[in-house]
């Protein structure tokens, strides 16, 4: 490494350090700085929306609706869904990890434009404002969904707050796809070609398509709800001659396809985690490159299998049930590879590849239930059900939200320039794991069963399993407050991070920990392909972590 | 609670156990192949977990794998959406006599009326063993009606009908739910379908106050509106005459054919100008505002009767065809 | 593996509009332009949800969306189309005055670029008015009692009028469609305000002019949409 740059007080120049106070922060356009920004500001959203979570859960203890009222049971699951969908599954890897990684991996000094970076994160800022003020102003009932003519008519609560807040939260998203995209086109170091791209850059480029193209359309769509709230136009109302089922096209048209952006980023973050542990190159690299891709487009080709009991013809349900199959395709393909990556590599067991093994099985569970709702008789049964619930909590929360704790784990070293607790990280990769399951897997039964969604109370029979679920999820909830605790606590007393203490490949390993703020003290030149394990090393054993420096 | 089996609700009806059989075959593939997955990932992980000495060996990638593992995996699945769809087209194709029952949704409670004038709310009585179609609507946002025991639900809309079609197998009482989110009282908006033995039915339909049936109630509208003004029985009026005319075909002055089902009948009276039968001015006015959903209901039916017996009524994949194509 | 430091493009010296994160002009101009098509492929998608929603309407309300769109000033929307392709012609030449290093030709055209723009904001809030008086704005005051396309041929007795509530339904659509458009042209006169002030003050030169050639991107869309628009809201069923 070639001698870095000291600070006045003497240590290492890193983006950490460089600068102090509120306005080097707030005016950043370092993208590792706004990461953090993102990071500080999803957890947050993501505490309140699991807070709604919880008050669901304690609801649902007992059949009769009896903790709160049915008004605010129907805004405790509307926010919950909202809050979660677009102010933490949405940008959560894209704005933290991808934010903070993308540049280095390609070893460049910064996103494309780094001042769009910051705007990105003050739409965020205002969006969340947004939802915070309709929360606070007597919330909003509408379901996530905001199907019409319910919410452009009869709901009286905040839902012309709500929309704008995820208007903004659409454009900070929106601006992050544009930035990613024209930084992996056209900021990559000299011989980082694209076939030497590690697969979290490829994942992201998949997701920010999808970001670009589809965050768009719902934006307008709530805005036309929006103006037919305040101003009684008819654009989905039956009442004055609207068509409530061109508000669905509409709105599905992106919300499936944002659950691409959703998950994509965890499968990249899988990929990295599954290699370095494995320490082996992964199976398959072009076909996994490919697969991203592929999920991207037809993902866009799938909208309508939300919509089979909603009055569609039945040769639309059958073209939808179809190419709904097809997109199952290479999700499929890339649970076989990473198991093959496991194939004669050597093995360990950190905490982040626990949360990758999670990821693994789990979202094989919920890809293989998306089998059942692809299939139109099973579907007419178990749409709205519960069943649904589970489908998307196992790829949500046993997917996405593993992923994530297991990337945050990886790279923690490398954010903070701290080692966390192994022995708190596999602890709280176990709770999580557990907890998980036993909240949403008694939930695949209530939904066949035939208790439906967004339920205040519910028939006595269903009880038993509901009590399961809540049991569960007070248990995921200790899982999640873990690492929060023993993040913060490593800032200050964790290990000293080397730069590469899993000794990974990749770009970010051959820099500091933390990096500098220009990330590279010289610009890398590229010679090797993408996880060149053959020729790094085994993974320090414990006691081995060489001195930081 | 342990009255019926834990994992799945009753089966009640010709549908249900095609469904369940799916679902059982469904759960059985993916049942093996989680334990497939999991298996291959525990022994890999436990037969190449760090060893002393013995390094990775460095695999770029199968080509041949790929297209192995592409290729069967979707094929399986094409076993599934065959399946499903079958069923699926069954379900949306009613039989050619079934028993109608009119259905009017509204926040938070269901109206049903069957053909010979009953009125029931919340409750819907049927007989085993018969045909019954459910010709639906809502007054106000999107309700669903979903019965579990016989694992049917059908979204409905407002400004349309949409349908629903099954035959109970088994007397007793069954879940109805309201599945689409509609607001405050949502979770309450449920009911019971209680399915009778034919003769209890009977005598159920017979018991409890006279009833006007349905097509009555719609032919006394017929003539308070003064629709029997233009569409006469005798002479050709100003309008059509309705005898007949409706399951068949409609030739429309823009030269388009549609077929005069439920739908086709509610749009003429609510906006009659959408679609003018060939070779008749447009005069008719709307009656948008003037007519309830049941009375509405009561009018289709009436002109249904007209078609005489109910042979030649073509039911069709989507349980009435779809006039125009729909988005 | 090691580092050493690229010795590719190494710029003889170093253009001050050459921001610290990019390693030649060449790349951040490159980097400037795709940004600018990859929002301008997002726009697509925005305008392209109310397009969707104008089609379907259409089909179904076919007449009366022609009866409605008859209520429109074909003459206006005709010297707006003209006034925003002059305005593209515009957009060109100043460009092209900037490659060529004319710093005050590209300032006259820049600000003809607004003046047209203008014009046409004048020109739409005009039709705006005109749709005010007439109560055809959607919402409480809205009433619509005019004959479907074809109808003044005959007879008085006999002829059909457009459905109000379809009638309201294509004027919801137009304006939410013109008014998002509109939205859109004042962005793009504020940006090319920015745009003149910046040229005024010297700061594009031929070796670098990449904010006017990108503007230029955003206005030429802007001006696409509108010749969109034009044609589905102002010449359907005028044969008739």
């Amino acid at each position: 490494m070639a001698t870095a740059v000291v600070t006045d007080s003497g240590e290492r120049e890193n983006y950490l350090n460089a600068g102090h106070g509120p306005k080097s922060w707030l005016l950043t356009v370092d993208h590792k700085r706004i990461a953090l920004l993102f990071l500080i500001s999803i957890t947050f959203f993501f505490f309140i929306g699991g807070f709604f979570a919880l008050l669901i859960r304690l609801e649902l203890l007992t059949p009769a609706g009896d903790l709160v009222q049915s008004d605010t049971y129907n805004k405790l699951f509307t926010m919950h869904g909202q809050v979660m969908v677009f102010f933490f599954l949405i940008p959560a890897v894209p704005a933290v990890l991808g934010n903070f990684l993308i540049p280095i991996m390609i070893g460049a000094k910064d996103l494309a434009f780094p001042r769009i970076n910051l705007l990105s994160w003050y739409l965020f800022i205002i969006g969340g404002l947004l939802m915070i003020y309709t929360i606070l102003n007597g919330g909003v009932d509408t379901g996530w969904t905001f199907y019409t003519p319910f919410s452009s008519e009869w709901s009286k609560t905040n839902v012309i707050s709500a929309i704008v807040g995820i208007f903004f939260a659409g454009f900070s998203s929106i601006l992050t796809g544009l930035n990613f995209i024209v930084t992996i086109h056209r900021m990559r170091a000299p011989g980082m070609t694209w076939n030497r791209l590690p697969l979290f850059v490829w994942a992201h480029y998949a997701t920010s398509i999808i970001q670009v193209l589809g965050t768009p359309v719902i934006a307008i769509t709530l805005v036309l709800v929006a103006l037919e709230r305040l101003l009684h136009l008819g654009v989905f109302n039956p009442s004055l001659g609207g068509d409530p089922l061109l508000f669905q096209h509409l709105f599905w048209f992106y919300s499936h396809p944002a659950v691409y952006i959703m998950i994509l980023p965890g499968m990249g973050i899988v990929s990295e985690i599954v290699c370095c542990f494995s320490r082996k190159r992964i199976f398959g690299y072009k076909a996994m490159a490919m697969a991203l891709l592929g999920i991207a487009v037809v993902g866009f080709l799938v909208w309508a299998h939300h919509m089979f009991v909603a009055g569609i013809s039945v040769y639309a349900a059958l073209i939808f049930s179809l190419l709904s199959y097809l997109v199952a395709v290479p999700s499929a393909i890339k649970v076989f590879n990473w198991t093959a990556t496991i194939y004669k590599g050597s093995v360990t067991y950190q905490t982040p590849m626990l949360y990758a093994f999670g990821f693994v099985g789990l979202f094989t569970i919920g890809g293989l239930t998306g089998l059942f709702l692809a299939s139109l008789g099973v579907d007419v049964h178990v749409h709205d059900t519960y069943f649904i619930i589970a489908h998307f909590h196992y790829i949500m929360v046993g997917g996405m939200v593993m992923a994530y704790l297991g990337g945050m784990h990886f790279w923690w070293p490398k954010i903070s320039g701290r080692m966390y607790p192994e022995g708190w990280g596999k602890l709280a990769a176990l709770i999580v794991f557990i907890g998980f399951n036993l909240t949403f897997f008694p939930q695949f039964i209530l939904g066949y069963m035939g208790m439906p969604r967004r339920y205040h109370s519910y028939p006595p029979e269903f009880q038993i399993l509901n009590v399961l679920s809540t049991a569960g999820a007070t248990i995921l909830a200790v899982g999640y407050l873990l690492p929060m605790v023993y993040f913060m606590w490593s800032m200050r007393y964790g290990k000293p991070a080397p730069p590469n203490p899993w000794n990974a490949a990749g770009l970010e390993w051959q820099t500091h920990s933390p990096p500098p703020t220009f990330n590279f003290d010289e610009e890398p030149v590229v010679t090797w392909e993408a996880y060149n394990y053959d020729e790094m090393g085994e993974i320090p054993e414990k006691e081995e972590v060489p001195v930081a420096h | 609670m342990f009255g019926h089996l834990p994992l799945w609700p009753e089966n009640a009806s010709t549908n249900a156990g095609n469904v369940d059989a799916l679902y059982i075959f469904l759960l059985l593939v993916s049942g093996i192949m989680t334990a497939l997955i999991f298996a291959v990932l525990t022994a890999f992980a436990i037969r190449f977990r760090k060893r002393r000495g013995q390094r990775a060996v460095q695999i770029e990638g199968s080509t041949h794998l790929e297209i192995t593992w592409s290729i069967i995996p979707f094929c399986v699945m094409l076993v599934f959406f065959v399946w499903g769809a079958v069923i699926f087209f069954r379900e949306r194709t009613p039989p050619q006599d079934a028993t109608e029952v009119y259905t009017v949704a509204k926040q938070w409670m269901w109206k049903f009326e069957h053909k010979g004038g009953q009125r029931e709310i919340n409750e819907l009585h049927v007989p085993v063993g018969r045909d019954v179609k459910m010709i639906m609507t809502s007054q106000d946002v999107i309700h669903s009606f979903f019965v579990p025991a016989f694992r049917l639900k059908q979204d409905v809309v407002p400004g349309r009908y949409t349908t629903l079609w099954f035959r109970a197998t088994k007397a007793g009482t069954y879940h109805l739910f309201c599945s689409q989110y509609c607001g405050t009282q949502h979770s309450g908006m449920i009911g019971w379908i209680t399915v009778m033995e034919p003769r209890d039915y009977e005598a159920w339909m017979s018991g409890g106050a006279s009833n006007q049936p349905l097509a009555v109630t719609g032919e006394k509208l017929f003539t308070e509106l003064g629709c029997v003004t233009c569409h006469r029985s005798d002479t050709q009026g100003r309008g059509p005459n309705l005898a007949g005319v409706f399951g068949k075909p409609v030739l429309l002055e823009d030269g388009r054919t549609v077929t005069a089902d439920e739908n086709y009948v509610r749009e003429s009276i609510l906006e009659p100008g959408a679609k003018i039968v060939q070779s008749f001015k447009p005069v008719m006015p709307t009656f948008q505002g003037q007519v309830s959903d049941e009375q509405l209901n009561a009018l289709v039916d009436y002109v249904k009767s007209l078609a005489g017996p109910q042979s030649g009524r073509p039911a069709n994949a989507n349980g009435m065809a779809v006039a125009t194509p729909q988005p | 593996m090691h580092t050493s430091r690229a010795v590719v493009g190494e710029p003889a010296h170093k253009n001050p509009a050459l921001l610290h994160h990019f390693v030649t002009e060449e790349q951040q101009k490159n980097a400037a332009s795709l940004g600018m098509w990859v929002f301008l492929a997002q726009e697509v998608m925005f305008f392209g949800g109310m397009f969707c929603a104008y089609l379907v309407y259409r089909y179904k309300y076919f007449a009366d969306f022609g009866s409605a769109s008859q209520q429109l000033d074909i003459r206006l929307g005709a010297i707006n189309t003209v006034v925003l392709i002059c305005s593209s012609l515009t957009v060109v030449l100043a460009v092209r005055a900037a490659q060529l290093g004319k710093r005050m030709a590209l300032v006259f055209w820049l600000l003809a670029t607004i003046f047209l723009g203008l014009v046409f904001l004048g020109i739409k809030a005009d039709e705006y008015a005109e749709k005010f008086e007439k109560h055809h704005v959607p919402g409480a005051s809205f009433s619509y009692h005019e004959l479907l396309p074809g109808q003044e041929k005959l007879p008085a007795a006999e002829r059909q009028y457009a459905n109000p509530r379809h009638a309201e339904m294509y004027f919801s659509l137009y304006f939410a469609m013109t008014g998002m458009h509109a939205l859109h042209m004042v962005i793009g006169v504020g940006l090319f305000g920015f745009l003149a002030y910046m040229a005024w003050r010297g700061k594009y030169t031929p070796d670098y002019y990449t904010p006017l050639e990108n503007g230029g991107l955003y206005w030429h869309f802007v001006d696409i949409v509108w010749i969109y628009l034009f044609p589905l809201l102002y010449l359907i069923d005028r044969h008739r």
